[in-house]
């Protein structure tokens, strides 16, 4: 559903301060617009619910990432230490399983941690090094100092000139065509 | 006078704060950019690499000299066969531990003063670890099979004993690696989203934009990352414990007298904490100093490191005192021996009498405030802190090892020219990567001194009141 549309993306409304945004995202949840995004150079607190996103999946992806990494390390040792080549080393039983717990853990923390990484990029849809936004020259400002809002072409609501009164009606410092 | 209002009621806002004045978006992503996105180099950075770089050359000599002749080159003989190489990867993995405290457990205590500092923490931890990390291989006899310490399904049917702490090592070291490694790279991303959009040469915008994946800040995008790196710190937590517990286990497993000893976890743990802060210091002192970051890193941090400093410090005096008492307690004679006249009064005296100096003695100045508040006296008790936790991993290894239960088996351990040579070329190492670091990336998180600015702004707006707090804040710097 990306970039099919042939001319116009979406519209991108600058602000100068966080504040600001969170107004203006909520007033435009309120006014219907669902494809809304706010962009920021820094995590801006009420301003994902003021978007409408509630919740992430990241954590259950974290716990099912360390428990199979938690319950592959020990299965690991206790295959390779009970059942494929039993060993007798130091007279300690086969299963010996409190030595096993050392390496058990950092499988679980290593898989968990790989999955909160690659969890968070997927579900951003990470690496992305071309997006239309980075055509309009004020978001290089986004990383920086500036606060954007964007309404994209897909959203319902969308319609080229009264989407554009409306953010008109928002005070933005400015308010840019963002072209695929 | 000023300590008392300091501790009044724990609602109140900190009367210290943890930025310099006057500051917002703006002018903290200019003076942090400024830092990487010049032109040319400094006069001290090029001088400081410079010799850094020369220990570099020193550390690759002395690996080739000692993969091309072996571990004789080094000053072991049978009793001790454990020296420099395993006493200074305690240390380097130690060393790393302040930055995953400084990045992980202080995020998860909300102790907003981390903002400035833990960029700098982590890097310190990854080329410390990197440091560390390969002496577990050099100092293998034969370092060129390391990969059977992998498990892996081979066609000899074999796999590597897990219930070696030598394999756990493998497992511990290679997992923080990674962890840290993931760590301080999704803490970069913003950031180098930042120097993407700010760089003015076409390379370096590449570049830093290959880095940041394309990062443009949506809230979605934020409000994952966010959790992402809270559970991350919630990992990096127990790993950092885990690992140094499963390096001091290397030492507690074994039988030895002055090595069996139950409390070494924990004790290895707070003493690796109390030497990474101790680097710490010795790092950002002078880089404060040389790139004017005297907003950023205020003496509030350099104060409160140094009661972390104290904190550990005293935690692993009582490591010492512990040793002492069950040797005298237990009334085994090995023990006693290793504990009450071998490390005291035996040929090896000095270097225990100087890690009690360095450790025990010279931290407690920092119970003053005068101490904790001077830079160049903080500086000179983290030296003798990274002096003494060395002095500690040595009086562990090799005075354990050189006179244990069969005294036709003592001899003594003196290091040799490449046990020196190594440990100053990854001094080398390490320096190198940090200058390296200082140069290439932003040294401090360009993203969260951002939301302490804001947190400010905001606080100061809702108390209304600004200009009086303001005072307040004065009448303790």
């Amino acid at each position: 559903m990306d970039v099919t549309h042939p001319e116009l993306y979406g519209y991108l409304a600058e602000f100068k301060t966080p504040e600001d945004l969170v107004a203006a995202a909520s007033r435009t949840r309120e006014a219907g617009y669902r494809n809304v995004e706010a962009h920021s150079p820094m995590p801006v607190e009420g301003l994902a619910e003021a978007i409408g996103f509630r919740k992430t999946r990241i954590a259950a992806i974290v716990f099912t990432g360390g428990l199979l990494g938690g319950i592959g390390g020990f299965a690991m040792q206790y295959f390779a230490s009970v059942m494929h080549y039993p060993l007798n080393v130091g007279g300690k039983p086969f299963n010996s399983w409190p030595a096993f717990i050392p390496v058990t853990f950092e499988c679980t923390v290593l898989a968990a941690a790989f999955a909160a990484v690659i969890g968070m990029l997927f579900l951003n849809g990470l690496p992305r090094p071309y997006h239309p936004l980075f055509n309009v020259e004020e978001f290089s400002r986004a990383s920086v100092d500036r606060f954007f809002l964007f309404i994209r072409w897909d959203d319902e609501k969308f319609d080229a000139e009264q989407t554009r009164t409306f953010l008109q009606g928002l005070n933005p410092e400015s308010l840019s065509e963002v072209r695929p | 006078m000023a300590l008392e209002t300091n501790d009044r009621g724990r609602g109140a806002p900190a009367p210290e704060p943890v930025l310099g004045p006057g500051h917002d978006y703006t002018t903290v992503t200019d003076k942090i950019g400024s830092m990487v996105l010049t032109r040319g180099f400094r006069k001290e950075w090029l001088i400081g690499f410079a010799l850094a770089f020369g220990l570099v050359n020193l550390f690759l000599v002395s690996v080739t000299w000692l993969l091309f002749n072996g571990t004789g080159v080094w000053g072991l003989q049978v009793p001790v066969m454990w020296g420099f190489a395993i006493i200074n990867f305690v240390w380097w993995i130690g060393i790393g531990h302040a930055g995953t405290l400084i990045s992980a457990i202080l995020l998860l205590l909300r102790q907003e003063w981390r903002t400035s500092i833990n960029r700098f923490a982590e890097a310190m931890t990854l080329f410390a670890v990197a440091c560390a990390g390969m002496y577990p291989i050099l100092h293998l006899g034969r370092p060129w099979v390391f990969y059977w310490l992998m498990p892996y399904p081979n066609t000899m049917g074999l796999w590597p004993q897990f219930r070696s702490p030598l394999v756990f090592d493998v497992f511990a070291v290679s997992t923080y690696a990674t962890v840290s490694l993931l760590f301080w790279y999704i803490g970069l991303i913003p950031d180098l989203a930042t120097m993407r959009d700010r760089a003015k040469n076409r390379i370096a915008k590449v570049l830093y934009g290959i880095g940041s994946m394309g990062w443009r800040g949506s809230a979605r995008h934020w409000s994952r990352y966010q959790m992402a790196y809270l559970l991350l710190a919630g990992l990096s937590t127990p790993l950092v414990v885990s690992v140094h517990s499963i390096v001091s286990f290397d030492f507690s497993v074994g039988i030895v007298p002055g090595w069996h000893t139950t409390i070494f976890p924990p004790y290895f743990v707070a003493g690796a904490v109390f030497a990474g802060f101790a680097m710490v210091l010795t790092l950002a002192i002078p880089m404060r100093h040389l790139y004017k970051l005297h907003d950023f890193i205020t003496d509030k941090h350099l104060d409160n490191m140094a009661k972390v400093m104290l904190t550990t410090g005293l935690i692993v005096a009582y490591g010492y005192l512990m040793e002492d008492f069950i040797a005298w307690y237990g009334e085994n004679e090995y023990e006693h021996f290793m504990m009450l006249e071998n490390r005291p009064f035996g040929p090896y005296r000095w270097f225990y009498w100087g890690l009690i100096l360095c450790n025990v003695i010279a931290p407690q100045f920092l119970w003053f405030r005068p101490f904790r508040r001077n830079v160049y006296l903080l500086w000179i008790i983290s030296m003798f802190v990274n002096v003494g936790m060395w002095l500690e991993r040595f009086v562990i290894i090799v005075v354990s090892l050189s006179r244990d239960f069969v005294p036709a088996a003592w001899e003594h351990y003196t290091a040799t020219f490449w046990d020196w040579s190594l440990y100053l070329g990854t001094i080398g190492v390490f320096l190198s990567l940090m200058f390296l670091f200082i140069r290439i990336l932003p040294a401090i998180s360009i993203t969260e001194m951002k939301e302490l600015v804001h947190e400010q702004h905001h606080h100061a707006g809702r108390q209304g009141d600004g200009q009086g707090h303001g005072d307040h804040g004065e009448s303790h710097s």
